[in-house]
């Protein structure tokens, strides 16, 4: 029998994990390690899902096993059958707060995160016990017709929405990750904001953290209706504690006609976490769609969020940072898609490598015949902070028009002895010289994200820069 | 007893090349010393060596404050030790604001044992001290919110310096060129702005090729540098006041001084070679 309940079971990642954290206590329900039919109708028997749903999942597991691993970017040295694909979300909290090791509990205190979200963070408690502080905005969104819940209870509340747009941005052809998230998925955000609605505050800021939405194969959907304004605040910059190895979501957002929706991620994996997502939005006449990206941690990132600009006047703005330490590659970047004339999109990228960290950026640029008069422009800029280090640009530019303005800048720089000096005959330390000097670096980015999440970013790059300097 | 920067029998070399070949000085609290010399000479090379700049080997002798070492000390250290030095060239920090960069320089050499990520000066207090020096100063309030030096203007860039200066309050500062690339306007508005902050509480050494920048600061002795040693010294009690020396050297050059001192002269063109054929490698 696949499915067991038994006391006592350790979560059984003792071998992948870092901290070695342990559950003795708790009941939990999981289903047996490894990936086939049987798993995923248990998935969907749990999850008490619509057969259409079960039918797509079954459809993605085919076109997951068809589909080899990609040739490109970092090394993926991942065992699917020795991976957990389906945990219940409330037994995702095992251990105790005492068993949270105090390397993890320090960078919280670091990090000034309250007490009721470290928790939370640690995987301590699944859920923040704030209802009652969110209830109201909850009430005020609803009053304007927004939708916001997980994916799952969409499924089953808004089956009508979900079904006529659930995987039209990225289909379970796409690639092998985004097909086995569509095989397995579980938890992720489903937002509708209907037409003419403006969202005035980040969203997930306020519903900051959610137990869900941290799942290992979680499902996002984004719906903008035609006018309406959101921005969307996912993750947060307190390492995230996993004890599984892989991360492998897929956002998918549909910007409808002269609507706006901005996209902020900041993530810091644990350093053995594979971080494989699939992120995408399509982007309807005038409408404008941004992603802020920034990754930290994990052992291996590949995520390049895109725009496919359908209309004319339609924009894309993808500003995204990257920090390798060692033992980390981060392969990430953007893609835009021009797929209309007068669509315009812009590219920022930054990465920092340090201890032997290795970071890529790979973007593509793509105007199609017929999208005339467009505009792209591509900066990239790396800074490799000792000799270890690596950093490479893989920059794709595929235009198929004439009359279109592309430009691509790309820059690598190390710290500088001349900086490091002039910092340091002011009274700072060759760390506090190099810190501000990184933090300068991502500044242009860095000022782009809600203030709370500026001043933690600020905070994590210190954190990630101590004992760098000799 | 005054504080003193006391250098003795300074060797230098940059890249294996000797620059400094044995120089002298002490500077007391509240003296303003101008030093004076063909390009060339070495004059940089002393600050750079004084503030401690890895590229700069001291091959021999010693830089004492207040007979301390300073040449075991990191740069940070001599800076918390109450050092300064306003660059000739100051360097671009993009992304890191004026202000930021200076609140966390102050909070740094006002408490020396300052460890990192400690707090650092309340924002509010140290915001109304920058302005109140830059209001001083003349300098639009706008560059507090300016990335370092990034995109500054020659002018604005030396009066960023003084700003520092004003805000660091260094027992000894070191003012390389900071007339360099300034137009005669604004070389009397530094030199103005020096003397303005408080400057006579200081030890200033003053690198210059013109008499300008010494106008409100009147040099209580002036040396003159010349392959890579100091070969005349003006100043109290001496043949000549320092404003002398400064005035002749600033109208009529250094020919008498080469003749003067021919083995410094020697020195000097041996030097020039050899950053003339290490320029013409480079190209």
């Amino acid at each position: 029998m696949a499915t067991d309940v038994k006391p006592e079971a350790p979560l059984g990642f003792e071998e992948i994990n870092k901290y070695d954290f342990r559950n003795a206590e708790r009941y939990v329900f999981k289903s047996r390690k490894g990936l086939d039919a049987e798993i995923v109708h248990q998935i969907s028997d749990m999850k008490n899902e619509p057969d259409w749903m079960r039918q797509f999942r079954l459809r993605a597991l085919d076109i997951f096993l068809a589909k080899p691993l990609p040739t490109w970017g970092g090394e993926i040295k991942l065992d699917f059958q020795d991976i957990y694909y389906y945990i219940k979300p409330t037994d995702r909290q095992g251990h105790t707060w005492e068993e949270v090791p105090e390397e993890i509990k320090r960078t919280f205190d670091r990090l000034g995160i309250p007490e009721a979200e470290k928790r939370v963070l640690a995987g301590v408690k699944a859920q923040y016990e704030s209802e009652v502080v969110y209830g109201s905005l909850r009430d005020e969104l609803a009053a304007q017709g927004v939708l916001f819940t997980d994916t799952d209870t969409a499924v089953r509340e808004y089956p009508d929405l979900v079904r006529e747009y659930f995987a039209t941005v990225i289909p379970p052809t796409d690639n092998k990750f985004a097909a086995l998230n569509s095989a397995v998925w579980s938890g992720g955000s489903f937002i509708y904001v209907p037409k003419g609605v403006k969202i005035d505050f980040p969203l997930q800021a306020y519903f900051r953290i959610n137990a869900q939405n941290m799942g290992q194969f979680e499902r996002t959907l984004i719906i903008v209706d035609e006018g309406a304004q959101v921005h969307y605040v996912e993750g947060c910059t307190a390492p995230m504690y996993t004890t599984e190895s892989l991360h492998s979501a897929v956002v998918e957002i549909i910007v409808k006609r002269h609507a706006r929706c901005r996209y902020t991620t900041i993530q810091n994996w644990a350093n053995n976490i594979y971080n494989l997502v699939t992120k995408r939005a399509v982007a309807y006449e005038g409408a404008l769609m941004e992603w802020i990206d920034g990754n930290l941690g994990s052992r291996l990132t590949m995520k390049y969020p895109s725009v496919y600009m359908l209309e004319p006047g339609a924009r894309g703005e993808i500003l995204s940072i990257a920090f390798a330490s060692a033992g980390q590659h981060q392969d990430a970047g953007a893609k835009v898609v021009h797929c209309a004339p007068d669509t315009a999109s812009r590219i920022v990228s930054k990465s920092i490598s340090k201890c032997g960290g290795r970071s890529s950026y790979r973007g593509l640029v793509k105007i199609e015949r017929g999208a005339r008069r467009c505009r792209s422009n591509v900066v990239c800029d790396a800074l490799i902070l000792d000799p270890q280090s690596r950093s490479d640009t893989y920059p794709y530019i595929e235009i198929e028009e004439q009359d279109v303005a592309v430009g691509h800048e790309a820059s690598v720089s190390r710290i500088g002895e001349e900086q490091l000096f002039y910092l340091m005959s002011r009274g700072l330390t060759e760390a506090e010289a190099s810190t501000m000097i990184v933090a300068g670096f991502i500044e242009p980015l860095v000022r782009e994200l809600p203030m709370e999440y500026a001043v933690e970013m600020n905070k994590l790059i210190q954190l990630q820069m101590e004992g760098s300097v000799g | 007893m005054s504080d003193t920067l006391k250098i003795i029998n300074l060797h230098v070399a940059v890249d294996d090349k000797p620059i400094l070949r044995g120089v002298d000085l002490t500077i007391r609290r509240g003296e303003v010393h101008a030093l004076m010399g063909p390009n060339g000479s070495g004059k940089s090379t002393l600050g750079f060596a004084i503030m401690g700049h890895p590229g700069y080997r001291v091959t021999e002798g010693r830089v004492e404050l207040n007979g301390q070492d300073l040449l075991a000390m990191e740069p940070h250290e001599r800076a918390r030790a109450g050092l300064f030095m306003a660059f000739q060239r100051p360097v671009a920090i993009p992304g890191v604001k004026l202000a930021d960069f200076l609140r966390h320089a102050a909070s740094n050499i006002r408490r020396p044992d300052r460890k990192e990520g400690e707090e650092l000066i309340p924002m509010r207090e140290f915001r109304k001290e920058l302005y109140a020096k830059m209001d001083q100063l003349r300098m639009d309030r706008d560059f507090a919110r300016r990335y370092v030096n990034d995109g500054f203007s020659g002018g604005e860039m030396k009066r960023a310096e003084i700003l520092q200066m004003a805000i660091l309050r260094p027992k000894f500062a070191i003012l390389d060129e900071t007339d360099s690339g300034l137009d005669v306007d604004a070389v009397r508005l530094a030199s103005q702005s020096i003397a303005e902050i408080g400057g006579a509480e200081m030890g200033i050494l003053i690198i210059t090729h013109h008499d300008k920048l010494l106008e409100h600061n009147q040099p209580h002795y002036t040396h003159v540098m010349l392959g890579g040693r100091i070969v005349e010294t003006a100043g109290p009690g001496m043949a000549r006041s320092g404003p002398e020396l400064a005035a002749e050297l600033h109208r009529h050059g250094y020919d008498r001084i080469r003749a003067a001192y021919p083995e410094a002269a020697a020195d000097e063109q041996a030097m020039q070679r050899a950053s003339g054929r290490a320029e013409a490698a480079a190209v």
